[in-house]
């Protein structure tokens, strides 16, 4: 099986295909709702002012993202007596949630790989082919399996967002994913969704 | 009445890390289904490892522990006041054992509150009496923000599918709702479908009908064969674990009808992804039995 070092490189995103399965290893961060919202407002489309330590957190973020990965997931996470943090549970959560802000942010950030579960829509796809990027599929529901190939929490970044929501910085080994979503136009979920539609119909169609 | 705190909270690290032996057969079925070698199997390869290493290391199946929804069936004579306690108290403790993820949050102010409970209706509680010489049972299910999302309900008649007041109608949305879902409610998924009501009893109803065992069938010979045709037709899909293309779409259709008013026809679908977690706990007496 392909494996992909983060940071990884355009010619090794550009290699990668729809329906192929990857490991990942290196370090990458997670943001969901609360953070795509807020990375858009505060640094893309500059509709609200920075506050408190956002400032000292986009730096890092810029750091952090640059060719790097980004993973919608709302972990599960235990914190022991000498304050470190384990995930416990880190599956992905639906992404089309972020399908408004994610081509914006890809690009800003250099953003290679975005991983979550069901896919995004034509604005990512789009997004996925300038950056260039891929889209990652995660096993939605896998949490456990899936925690364990977290093997440290390096850092975590808003925190006042609550634990799902929160960006936490980790280092993963062996990170099961399969490409959905690659940076020439190819889409699993478009082609499942048009397929479905037409039997949908079909059925539709039939009487009761 | 007894404290049973301790043992809500040993119920819900069940629920959330231990699947159903009934859903965890079909899940191991359709494997076979899907061609060795593609996404499709993979997924529920990887699914099926998942549920081994949750309840080995009794850590959460899914990280989202979704709305907790209980069922309490007490005894003439308990207090549902100190039931609702306990159960806000274990909820809180199972919380800190990273059982359940810290899930509630205020959506007027964007403000998680780090314990699972938020107002009265978090987690959610229905109460029931039975009579003093029954069995206290408390029935738990956990439902996910992914498959609660793709939940749907239709008021018919839907002129754009053709979908009249009838079964055939039923049978129409409910299909359409479970292409539109694709992939992202978790499938396979499991599909409650509630015929009637208002819009809140509607779909409160469709979720109380996943508390039934996978392959239970509706009493009614005409509407059990809607449940096994819809689970066969939204098949024929294609959509597969996780909406990478396959076999297995939606595990079992399950559906219940309500009363309604002449104006009204609402047909609700709940749809519950593969982590399917519903367990119940029995007190007789000293006795606590979990199923």
């Amino acid at each position: 099986m392909r494996v992909v070092n983060l940071p990884a490189k355009d010619d090794v995103i550009r290699e990668l295909r729809v329906g192929e399965p990857v490991l990942l290893n290196g370090v990458m961060v997670t943001g969901r709702d609360a953070a795509h919202k807020w990375m858009v407002e505060t640094f893309i489309k500059k509709t609200r002012a920075p506050k408190d330590e956002d400032l000292y957190v986009y730096e890092n973020l810029k750091k952090l993202l640059n060719g790097g990965v980004i993973y919608h997931c709302g972990p599960v996470v235990r914190k022991d007596e000498q304050g470190q943090y384990t995930f416990v549970a880190a599956g992905p959560t639906t992404s089309i949630r972020e399908e408004p802000y994610q081509a914006d942010v890809m690009k800003h950030f250099n953003i290679k790989g975005v991983i979550g579960k069901g896919g995004m829509g034509a604005k990512t796809l789009q997004g996925c082919q300038e950056t260039p990027g891929v889209y990652l599929h995660a096993i939605g529901g896998a949490a456990s399996y899936i925690a364990q190939r977290v093997n440290k929490v390096l850092d975590v970044f808003k925190l006042e967002f609550g634990v799902p929501e929160a960006m936490w910085v980790i280092e993963v080994k062996d990170f099961p994913v399969v490409v959905t979503m690659d940076s020439h136009g190819g889409s699993q979920h478009a082609l499942v969704d048009d397929a479905s539609k037409k039997v949908l119909e079909d059925l539709l169609a039939q009487p009761y | 009445m007894r404290d049973l705190t301790n043992e809500i909270v040993e119920f819900i690290r069940r629920t959330s890390t231990d699947l159903p032996k009934d859903v965890e057969d079909r899940l191991r079925a359709a494997v076979e289904k899907e061609a060795p070698g593609s996404a499709a199997r993979g997924a529920l390869e990887t699914i099926l490892k998942n549920v081994e290493l949750s309840r080995q290391n009794a850590t959460p199946i899914c990280q989202d522990t979704g709305t907790p929804i209980f069922y309490v069936r007490y005894p003439e004579g308990w207090s549902t006041r100190k039931l609702r306690q306990m159960i806000r108290d274990a909820m809180e403790i199972a919380t800190k054992k990273s059982y359940m993820r810290p899930n509630a949050v205020d959506a007027l102010y964007d403000k998680n509150t780090g314990n699972n409970l938020g107002g009265d209706d978090f987690p959610y509680i229905h109460f029931e009496e039975v009579d003093a010489d029954q069995p206290l049972t408390i029935e738990l299910m956990l439902k996910g923000g992914g498959c609660e999302n793709v939940g749907a309900q239709y008021s018919l008649p839907d002129n754009r599918l053709g979908a009249g007041r009838d079964l055939a109608g039923v049978r129409k949305v409910v299909l359409d709702a479970v292409q539109k879902a694709q992939g992202q409610g978790c499938a396979p998924g499991i599909l409650g479908v509630a015929i009637g009501g208002d819009r809140g009893s509607s779909y409160i109803k469709s979720k109380e009908i996943l508390f039934g065992k996978i392959g239970e069938r509706n009493a009614d010979p005409e509407v059990a064969a809607l449940e096994e045709r819809l689970t066969n037709e939204a098949n024929q899909l294609g959509i597969g674990p996780m909406g990478f293309g396959g076999q297995t779409t939606v595990i079992d259709t399950k559906i219940t009808g309500l009363h309604r008013l002449p104006a009204s026809y609402f047909v609700s679908v709940s749809y519950m992804c593969w982590a399917y977690r519903r367990r119940k706990m029995v007190v007789k007496g000293e006795e606590v039995l979990y199923d």
